[in-house]
């Protein structure tokens, strides 16, 4: 079963994968290839449709359109299980197994040796003990999984699944809590793996990784295949423009060149702000008028800056400043008694409260500000509702609706509504548009720069490029949770955002690598 | 006001005409009322004043629930609070040992309360240490005896009436229109809908979430205290031992059948009383028709399944809403 690896024989072929989830489509006739003993990496950004693609693959979710094939065979498992028995094995970032029972359990849970109906513990601990030395890993197998460091845990998931004759291994993030030389462990096994000839998927959000181990890399960006390319022959900057942006698409400001000329009042300031492992401190000032955009990958700080500046965190340095006078940001009351406003990205958990009606999620944030005692009366909660459903065109024009039941983007209006209606300062906005129709989209980028006009500071969060250009007066780009530029006026486009993340990119490689 | 009049209350109001129809049944004189000394007597009132406790104990229940939390202690409160009241009964005024009473609930409260949004504690596990640990207090100050008391101001509170109610009733009548009155008559009705419905949302929308759950764990405190002392004077004694023993599982019953989910979020304070009565109703038929008493539990089963069953989400055309959640969800 020696397979080289530069044998070009495909092993898993994904062709015309399509699946939607109601109204919103995750994948669209995405094809992947992997072939026998490489490492493929997948990347894109949230909601590209990466965990999407797996659970596909791996049968967790039935598939709209499509079909998969491993080594020319075709297969449609219907359960994760099923998908083992066809020789792909999933180890998830948070690991599946049972922390409370022994490693050797865990390695044989399902299909223990036994002899008249009992375990045979030795001769399991034995085999157990073995399979690990393959792994470069000596422990004591009789001990609880979950007394070992995720890394130990990790390497017992891999392999249990090697070991169930996996063909293919699907690893979802596994590196995303480990320290760099765990990593280094989990790359020599990975590589170790490839040489046997099982193919390997890498999901990861860290490039450097990425760029150290994968010898391909497929890119999906909302629901659709981008690209796969050979590793070595891909830039750090064509990567990104395939992960973020559209190719070529140099949309530049039509606000930036006039919001240049004026110079407008400071509505909220944050100095030397930030968190110890969390982000590092950053001065940022919003103004009046003024829509600022924050640009970065996944994971590089973006939407920890904005619950700091709205308060969801607390800052342990650094001063924040709203009109000229320094306030404590403790809590979200904090912020929204400061005139804050802050919808979050994950709008159904953060968001919305389900069950409540239109009317009551839209009161909700003016109602806490109020307090206990001042109760909005029936009518004042009916006037603030169907005028925010009137002006923000909420559909169906409901208020007694539960807000469960609209679509997103019409959940994400109910969002603006709640804190338009607190006439707020300063909105900070996560991601505003994500998993809207396209209409809404549309829509939602007109009320921003509507918003703005009225005199609104605005701190929007976007993967979209295209869209932070549209609508940003400022531009500040993130990476590794440190705010490293900020580009104003005609500085501002797709080109010169991608080339400040990809250049920040080489210099972590470069800093990793010395 | 609007919840708190029963907007979903069909199944429930349909259960109760049915059951009190099967009451009157098997026992022929279940609607007859006589005014006697000024006070009703009959079966109807019977109904009600054995159902005071567990109405008033489903008053701070339903609030908890609401807010996606349990409260496991309320039983363990009303033998502390019944215990409190009948040792200062003789000694002090009915307001001493009301203070004391409901003093001691407020407290039981506040360290439920404290488990749960301070500490973050599950409320199942937070309310088992006061449900185990407070019949051994109420025991502590009984000192292990039945303590009687003679007392006429708080037998009055147990066995008296007012406009020919007895007292009990008109006690939980006032609880149920002083709770509606605070909690929808504020903004603290929708507060704690959205806390239980989301917590997290709700504090990202500046909702005091912890102030609100602390809120609910000493309204239910309180509420247990004074279901405590009614109890109490309606035997003249307290015994720790048996005082609201299992009373808990009978008030989460209440508001399940109220209609209030466990998962949190919408409540009805007049669905839980009712939900409080129907079960009492059950109970009082079961004793009048003869059937020997264990029936009662059984019947009570099936009656729960029956009413749980007519606000199934499936069975009630909210099927296609729930997937369709779902769906989105994933």
């Amino acid at each position: 079963m020696e397979n080289s690896p530069d044998s070009a024989a495909s092993l898993l072929e994904v062709r015309g994968i399509s699946k939607s989830f109601g109204a919103v489509r995750a994948l669209q006739e995405v094809d992947f290839t992997l072939r026998a003993g490489e490492i493929h990496a997948l990347l894109g950004e949230n909601g590209a449709g990466k965990s999407t693609l797996i659970k596909v693959i791996t049968g967790v979710f039935p598939r709209d359109a499509g079909i998969v094939r491993i080594s020319g065979e075709e297969v449609a498992p219907r359960s994760a299980k099923a998908a083992v028995q066809a020789g792909i094995a999933t180890v998830y970032q948070e690991v599946n197994l049972l922390p409370n029972l022994s490693v050797a359990q865990n390695l044989f849970l399902d299909r223990q040796p036994m002899r008249f109906g009992i375990v045979r513990e030795g001769e399991m601990r034995r085999r157990a003990k073995t399979l690990l030395a393959d792994f470069g890993l000596d422990i004591d197998v009789a001990a609880p999984l979950g007394s070992y460091s995720v890394a130990v845990q990790h390497v017992t998931a891999i392999a249990r699944a090697v070991d169930l004759s996996a063909r293919v291994l699907i690893l979802d993030e596994p590196t995303a809590s480990l320290d760099r030389h765990e990593v280094e462990i989990l790359f020599g096994i990975m590589r170790q793996l490839a040489r046997r000839g099982i193919g390997i998927v890498f999901v990861s959000h860290f490039l450097d990784q990425v760029y150290e181990i994968s010898d391909r890399i497929t890119v999906l960006r909302n629901g659709r295949l981008v690209g796969e390319r050979e590793t070595a022959s891909l830039s750090r900057l064509e990567l990104i423009r395939m992960m973020l942006g559209r190719e070529l698409a140099e949309t530049t400001s039509a606000r930036a060149a006039a919001g240049a000329r004026k110079t407008r009042e400071v509505c909220a300031s944050f100095e030397g702000y930030g968190k110890a492992g969390y982000v590092a401190p950053f001065n940022l000032e919003l103004r009046h008028g003024e829509v600022v955009g924050l640009a970065g990958l996944l994971g590089s700080g973006r939407t920890e800056t904005a619950r700091l500046v709205f308060g969801a965190e607390r800052a342990d340095r650094g001063q924040a400043r709203v009109e000229g006078a320094p306030v404590r940001l403790q809590s979200p009351r904090d912020g929204v008694r400061h005139g804050f406003g802050y919808c979050p990205e994950e709008r159904k958990t953060d968001g919305i409260v389900a069950e409540l009606t239109v009317r009551e999620n839209i009161v909700l944030a003016l109602q806490a500000k109020r307090g206990l005692h001042r109760p909005l009366s029936r009518r004042e909660q009916d006037e603030i509702a169907s005028r925010y459903v009137k002006m923000l065109d909420i559909r169906p024009p409901d208020p007694e609706r539960p807000v469960g039941l609209l679509s997103g983007g019409n959940q994400q209006k109910v969002l603006l509504a709640r804190w338009l209606a607190t006439s707020p300062r300063l909105l900070v906005l996560d991601e505003p548009t994500r998993g809207i129709d396209v209409g809404a989209h549309a829509e939602i980028i007109r009320l921003i720069r509507e918003l703005c006009d009225d005199g609104l500071a605005l701190l929007v969060i976007s993967s979209e490029l295209d869209e932070i250009v549209t609508y940003s007066d400022r531009v500040v780009v993130l990476r590794d949770r440190a705010h490293v530029e900020e580009l104003t006026g005609e500085a501002i486009d797709v080109g010169n955002i991608l080339a400040a993340i990809a250049a920040d990119s080489v210099a972590v490689a470069l800093e990793a690598h010395t | 006001m609007t919840a708190l009049l029963p907007r979903r209350g069909l199944a429930q109001i349909l259960a109760l005409i049915v059951i009190l129809a099967v009451d009157r049944v098997v026992s022929p004189q279940f609607f007859d009322l006589r005014l006697q000394d000024g006070r009703l007597f009959g079966s109807l009132i019977d109904v009600l004043n054995r159902g005071t406790p567990v109405a008033l104990l489903s008053l701070g229940m339903v609030l908890v629930i609401a807010t996606r939390g349990i409260d496991l202690s309320v039983g363990a409160v009303m033998a502390i609070s019944g215990a409190i009241a009948a040792s200062l009964a003789d000694t002090h005024s009915l307001a001493v040992v009301l203070a004391a009473a409901l003093g001691a609930g407020l407290i039981c409260g506040l360290w439920n309360g404290f488990l749960v949004a301070v500490l973050g504690m599950q409320p199942i596990v937070a309310t088992l240490i006061l449900m185990v640990a407070g019949r051994g207090i109420a025991q502590l100050i009984t000192e292990g005896r039945i303590v009687t008391f003679s007392s006429p101001d708080l037998v009055w509170l147990g066995n008296g009436s007012i406009l020919g109610l007895p007292v009990p009733v008109a006690i939980a009548l006032g609880m149920l229109i002083l709770t509606g009155a605070v909690v929808r008559g504020s903004a603290l009705g929708l507060l704690i809908e959205a806390t239980g419905g989301n917590a997290r949302a709700s504090e990202l929308a500046g909702v005091g979430t912890r102030a609100m759950i602390l809120a609910v764990y000493v309204w239910c405190g309180v509420c247990a205290a004074l279901a405590g002392v009614i109890a109490a004077a309606d035997i003249m004694g307290a015994d720790a031992n048996n005082a609201g023993l299992w009373l808990e599982l009978d008030a989460i019953l209440a508001v399940v059948i109220g209609g209030t989910s466990l998962f949190g979020g919408r409540f009805s304070l007049v669905l839980a009383v009712l939900g409080a009565l129907i079960i009492q109703t059950m109970n009082t038929g079961i004793l009048l028709s003869g059937y020997p008493p264990e029936f009662n539990l059984l019947v009570k089963a099936v009656v729960v399944l029956a009413v749980l069953l007519l606000q199934s989400p499936k069975l009630s055309g909210f099927a296609g809403v729930v997937t369709r959640l779902r769906r989105t969800k994933a």
